[in-house]
């Protein structure tokens, strides 16, 4: 077995050979950092890397292994996105802001994860605060799609996607406020997943929209994701939004086919404005296949999904202006302090350390909470929330699981909507649903489109993960449709 | 015409948790080194969340037991809010307070002169403070941030503009005080900055019905420096509008150095606080029976026990008595162990009221017994009270202890009074001679030489010895 071959294992695969002897976790870390001195540098997926900890932590992994004990994730690498606080590892959410923030505590995920023996390769790219949908907002370097470098890996947590897309790391953590796992996922060829407003810890996310904020796992196979999901839900006293409800029934009855399931496809999201041609033959040629499978689709609407954008691109940005405030350089990062006084110290820490996104977005939520202009946005975004909710709510009366494509789009090029926000904006439309009703949603590939990759989303019932789930993995077992491994094109030919 | 002062009262009172209310950090006491009392959380670090504490419900509990007290309604649904403004001392960059569905609404207080309206009483977190050369922060040259206090739990208490005078202020302030202790809300103590009180003055023509343009005072730490501040207030408003001036909407500070109030912060660029509900504290249901297990659980209230106090005693006393949990307390326990009313009320005005030197009802029982049976001059009594206080035992005991007992019997006072009359023959003579108080010099020796002597009985036996 080449050591490329070890980067292109899933979670099931790579463990069943470190607990037969065959491998051990330093040669997978070994041959994953291989591939990254590689690849990344075309790639940029990752921002920076753990070696401290990779060594620790594949060291024990093995130690494990060789006791006999190993945890579910033993020796399995681990890419995590620079939102997510790692204790003692510069953590900075994208931003220059928070450049040389080393967190003295870890996230509740993450600590799930090390607890369950993983073993953490770096940190990755993401729009500066989880805020776009492309990665080109972050404030270092733009991260590139590994299926074609010219074109994005979509957003915000592209770097995790691209990483897990190259073969960089096995699995890998993101966030998602409005898609931010499930469009990367879609735009990069892997799965990725959001659960459940509440069934993952919000603690160590570094906050961009609270009430829409979730962490969740990308890997190459449904199983994976499912695996990595189930390690990191449940109850955690630092998150009293978090829910009690036992992270193990995400895998309930997961396996069990679409076989007489109804499945939705609402046609606001079928007929989305701006649909690609090639993204709407990908999705049919899936729904043919769920249909195959056993599955019945059926039609239903969410006829409030036009006001759900408008709504997210009020709240969101009206959290993020509260959460950010925070980062005024007194006490943490980026600090201006040779200013003249206290608002001239924040404003030129502010104006330094935040990139134009970001300034524009706290501008848009501070406005739209602003006294006099609250009720035409604020309110009104809050009244369209619960419509949007019960739009799903009405529409998982007729379907078990909801199917659409997860972007209207495939990948495009680096520069193409830099320009135009409301554009990039559009990214998010099938997704941010989803979060408004605190929804589960997953992404899987569903073949390609002029050669990128296209994803099927299923989104389910509150707590549905487990329907999720299996939606999608009878889609991947029927379809045979895994996520590759990319071979970025300066390398192609190498293999 | 003749100005009416108009003055709604902010009061901030710490109810007493055991940490602060979203992480578990301790309370700092006041001269705690700073930022010893701190955390990720309460330091507002990227990533971490507050989360509602065993101290957030002990601080919602005394919340609802307070609006009780003060009749408010207590809605069923209530939430927490997201209160922004940047400021060095507030680390997340917004407050996390109550905003329009607060704890309680619509409740009243009885002062004095009558009923003060209650706007609404609701929980939030407290901010840092700053230390700083000079008044203004845009003006020091260094300034310290120190967030001990970051995220200790705070009740306000927001009265309507229904208080007419500093007096009428200070009273309110003060009985609010009084409530506070008797439900166990709080130990209430200004100086410590457990009860801040912020009045909101204006003033207007009398018979007018609009509201004037008003003024916020701050760093107020003792209710006579509340009174002084209004007065100080009134007066300068009524010049200022004398004159043909304006009252600028404005928050003013307190000073007590110089006696005066002084410009803080302009309220011309009005902040705009930008309230949403915050996301990351779900709201809270408030259960019926437990409001009315906690309104039932209630103590009597000073209101209550003021009026049953002037049954038994003038209202001087009542004053003094009514206005303490504590004082009363002892006052009604030793009056239940068979203390005389009027004896007992003037001991513990005179002599506990003062010195706060509190000593059980049951020993003040006794201790007042003593004193009516002659066994102890008043001068032992202070004594024994002040060792029972130290040591925990019985006055009883005390007196038995030290021998204490007044003698009494003239034959052996006679003994002891001649000898003061020949040891100050001038005193003596002086007497003699009309000048009746040269007596004070020979009763000073008297009880110096025994001060276990019945002084009545000694003074009569001087008077007959010189007559």
């Amino acid at each position: 077995m080449t050591s490329d071959d070890l980067t292109r294992l899933t979670i099931t695969d790579a463990s069943r050979l470190l607990r037969l002897g065959s491998i051990s976790s330093a040669d997978l870390v070994t041959a994953h950092v291989e591939r990254i001195e590689r690849l990344d540098k075309h790639v940029n997926a990752f921002l920076r890397f753990t070696p401290e900890l990779w060594e620790k932590q594949a060291e024990e992994a093995d130690r494990r292994i060789r006791q006999g004990d190993a945890p579910a994730l033993a020796g399995i690498p681990l890419a995590i996105k620079d939102v997510l606080c790692v204790r003692g590892v510069e953590t900075t959410a994208g931003s220059q802001i928070l450049r040389g923030f080393k967190p003295p505590y870890t996230g509740t995920a993450v600590a799930r994860l090390f607890e369950a023996g993983a073993v953490m390769l770096g940190v990755t790219n993401c729009d500066e605060f989880a805020m776009g949908s492309s990665t080109e907002n972050s404030g270092y370097f733009p991260t590139r799609n590994p299926w074609d470098l010219e074109r994005v890996p979509g957003g915000s947590s592209g770097g995790s996607a691209a990483a897990v897309a190259s073969g960089e790391a096995i699995i890998a953590l993101g966030t998602d406020t409005g898609g931010s796992i499930r469009q990367p996922a879609a735009l990069c060829g892997v799965v990725g997943m959001k659960p459940t407003y509440g069934r993952v810890s919000r603690y160590g996310l570094i906050a961009f929209a609270s009430s829409l904020d979730q962490i969740g796992p990308f890997a190459r196979s449904v199983d994976d994701v499912a695996i990595v999901l189930s390690l990191m839900s449940g109850l955690d006293p630092l998150d009293a939004t978090s829910s009690d409800r036992p992270g193990m029934e995400v895998l309930n009855n997961f396996g069990a086919g679409v076989k007489g399931m109804r499945l939705g496809v609402p046609r606001e999201y079928y007929d989305v404005k701006g649909i690609e041609p090639g993204v709407k033959a990908a999705i049919d040629a899936a729904l043919f296949i769920l249909r195959q499978a056993g599955a019945e689709i059926v039609d239903v609407s969410l006829p409030h999904t036009d006001y759900g954008l408008a709504a997210y691109y009020i709240i969101a940005p009206a959290e993020c202006s509260s959460n950010l405030a925070r980062f005024d350089g007194v006490r943490y990062g980026l600090s201006e302090v040779d200013a003249p006084n206290i608002t001239e110290e924040y404003q030129r820490t502010r104006r330094k350390g935040f990139g134009t996104e970001v300034r524009r977005r706290v501008m848009l939520g501070t406005y739209a909470l602003s006294s006099g202009y609250y009720d035409a946005y604020y309110l009104k975004a809050q009244k369209v929330r619960p419509l949007i909710k019960r739009d799903f709510d009405q529409a998982f009366q007729k379907c078990d699981a909801i199917v659409s494509a997860t972007s209207p789009t495939v990948a495009f090029p680096i520069g193409a909507k830099t320009q135009d926000p409301l554009s990039m904006y559009l990214c998010d439309v099938l997704t941010l649903g989803g979060n408004l009703a605190g929804l589960p949603g997953i992404s899987v590939p569903c073949g390609t489109s002029d050669g990128l990759p296209v994803g099927l989303q299923v989104l389910g019932p509150q707590w549905g993960e487990n329907v999720v789930l299996r939606v999608a993995r009878a889609y991947e077992q029927a379809s045979e449709m895994k996520a590759e491994v990319a071979a970025p094109s300066p390398l192609r030919g190498e293999g | 015409m003749d100005w009416e002062i108009v003055i709604g009262m902010e009061v901030h009172v710490q109810p007493k948790t055991r940490s602060k209310m979203f992480c578990g950090c301790s309370i700092a006491g006041l001269n705690e080194p700073p930022n010893s009392h701190v955390c990720e959380i309460c330091l507002g670090m990227p990533g971490v969340l507050p989360v509602p504490n065993k101290a957030a419900v002990e601080a919602c509990i005394t919340c609802i037991k307070t609006a009780l007290a003060l009749n408010c309604e207590i809605p069923q649904h209530t939430k927490f809010d997201r209160k922004n403004y940047m400021y060095p001392d507030l680390p997340k960059g917004y407050q996390i307070s109550q905003y329009d569905l607060p704890m309680s609404v619509n409740g009243y207080l009885e002062v004095g002169a009558g009923k003060v309206r209650i706007r609404r009483v609701h929980l939030e977190v407290d901010t840092g403070k700053l230390v700083h050369a000079g008044d203004k922060l845009h003006k020091a040259w260094e300034s310290y941030v120190d967030l001990n206090r970051a995220g200790v739990p705070l009740m306000e208490i927001v009265s309507e503009p229904d208080l007419r005078s500093a007096d009428e202020a200070r009273d309110y302030a003060m009985e609010l005080r009084s409530l506070l202790r008797t439900i166990g809300a709080s130990e209430a103590d200004m100086e410590k900055g457990q009860l801040r009180a912020e009045p909101n003055i204006s003033i207007r023509r009398v018979g007018s019905s609009e509201l004037g343009v008003k003024t916020e005072l701050k760093n107020i730490n003792s209710f006579r420096a509340l009174h002084r501040a209004i007065l100080y207030e009134v007066d300068r408003q009524q010049q200022a509008l004398e004159s043909g001036g304006e009252v600028v909407q404005e928050t003013r500070g307190w000073s007590e150095t110089e006696q005066r109030t002084f410009s803080q912060r302009s309220k011309e660029f009005a902040e705009d606080y930008r309230y949403f509900p915050e996301p990351d504290i779900p709201p809270l249901q408030l259960d019926r029976a437990w409001i009315e297990e906690l309104r039932r659980a209630l103590p009597e209230l000073p209101s209550v026990r003021r009026a049953r106090l002037l049954d038994q005693l003038p209202p001087a006393q009542v004053a003094v008595i009514g206005a303490d949990r504590d004082l009363s307390d002892v006052y009604e326990t030793a009056v239940a162990k068979g203390a005389p009313t009027l004896a007992t009320a003037n001991w513990i005005v005179n002599e506990i009221a003062p010195t706060g030197k509190l000593m059980s009802g049951q020993y003040l029982a006794e201790l007042i017994d003593l004193l009516q049976q002659g066994a102890v001059t008043r001068d032992q009594a202070r004594e024994v009270h002040l060792e029972s206080v130290e040591t925990g035992r019985t006055p009883a005991e005390i007196v038995a202890e030290h021998g204490y007992s007044q003698v009494s019997d003239p034959s052996e006072l006679r003994v002891l009074a001649e000898a003061v009359i020949d040891a100050n023959p001038k005193a003596a003579a002086d007497y003699r001679g009309g000048k009746k108080q040269a007596m004070q010099a020979l009763m000073a020796d008297l009880r110096k030489r025994a001060p276990q002597a019945n002084p009545k009985v000694a003074n009569e036996l001087l008077l007959k010895l010189l007559a």
